[in-house]
């Protein structure tokens, strides 16, 4: 359970202060999802678990590794462009779906037109 | 307090706080009143787990963790971006 790598001081504190950061900013996101009453409210909680929280956890990542291997070790980077691009796609679409449904179904407080 | 001892009490901390950030989203998956909010919880769903996979990577120290993370970050993009077709056309390719 209390498993961790060797590394010096600077490194843990470091390593440790940015996994607990994105962790607990991932959590509020998705405790948002919880207790947010509307799917249009709701649709805006994640976005913090996608952003802030897992750039915490991976340069958090991308520090343990760097000082592990003794070399700049940034291959998270990917995971964080790749996220960075495609979260505001796949919310988009869902928003856009969710008000079709919405609206063809004449349900109650969807968001107003502003056309 | 050694430095090891400090990293492994955060990163086991952080391991149930993103536990409980998938149970949160798990419960929005089962209770959701809409298709489109089960949608959401599954998306919140599979970030959370691959930020959970990238503190595993951080515990053992292998880079073996990192490519499952990027392997679940590329499928679980593809699938919300099928289901948010589904539910707007009704089928996934037309």
């Amino acid at each position: 359970m209390t498993q961790a790598p060797d590394l010096p001081l600077w490194a843990a504190i470091l390593t440790a202060f940015f996994l607990l950061a994105g962790s607990l900013i991932t959590a509020i996101g998705s405790f948002g999802l919880v207790r947010l009453k509307n799917f249009y409210e709701r649709v805006h909680a994640p976005t913090l678990g996608t952003t802030l929280g897992a750039g915490g956890v991976l340069i958090a990542s991308m520090i343990c590794f760097s000082v592990l291997k003794g070399r700049p070790v940034v291959h998270e980077v990917l995971i964080a462009l790749f996220l960075t691009i495609t979260t505001p796609v796949t919310l988009m679409l869902l928003g856009r779906a969710a008000l079709y449904r919405d609206r063809t179904e004449q349900q109650p407080d969807i968001p107003r037109d502003f056309d | 307090m050694n430095a090891q001892l400090i990293l492994a009490l955060a990163i086991t901390a952080s391991q149930l706080i993103l536990g409980f950030a998938m149970a949160c989203a798990t419960w929005r998956v089962i209770v959701g009143p809409r298709a489109q909010d089960r949608v959401l919880g599954l998306d919140t769903l599979y970030v959370n787990s691959m930020l959970l996979l990238i503190t595993f990577g951080i515990q053992t120290g292998r880079t073996l963790y990192f490519e499952a993370a990027l392997v679940i970050g590329m499928l679980g993009f593809t699938g919300t971006v099928a289901l948010a077709k589904f539910l707007m056309r009704g089928e996934v390719i037309e």
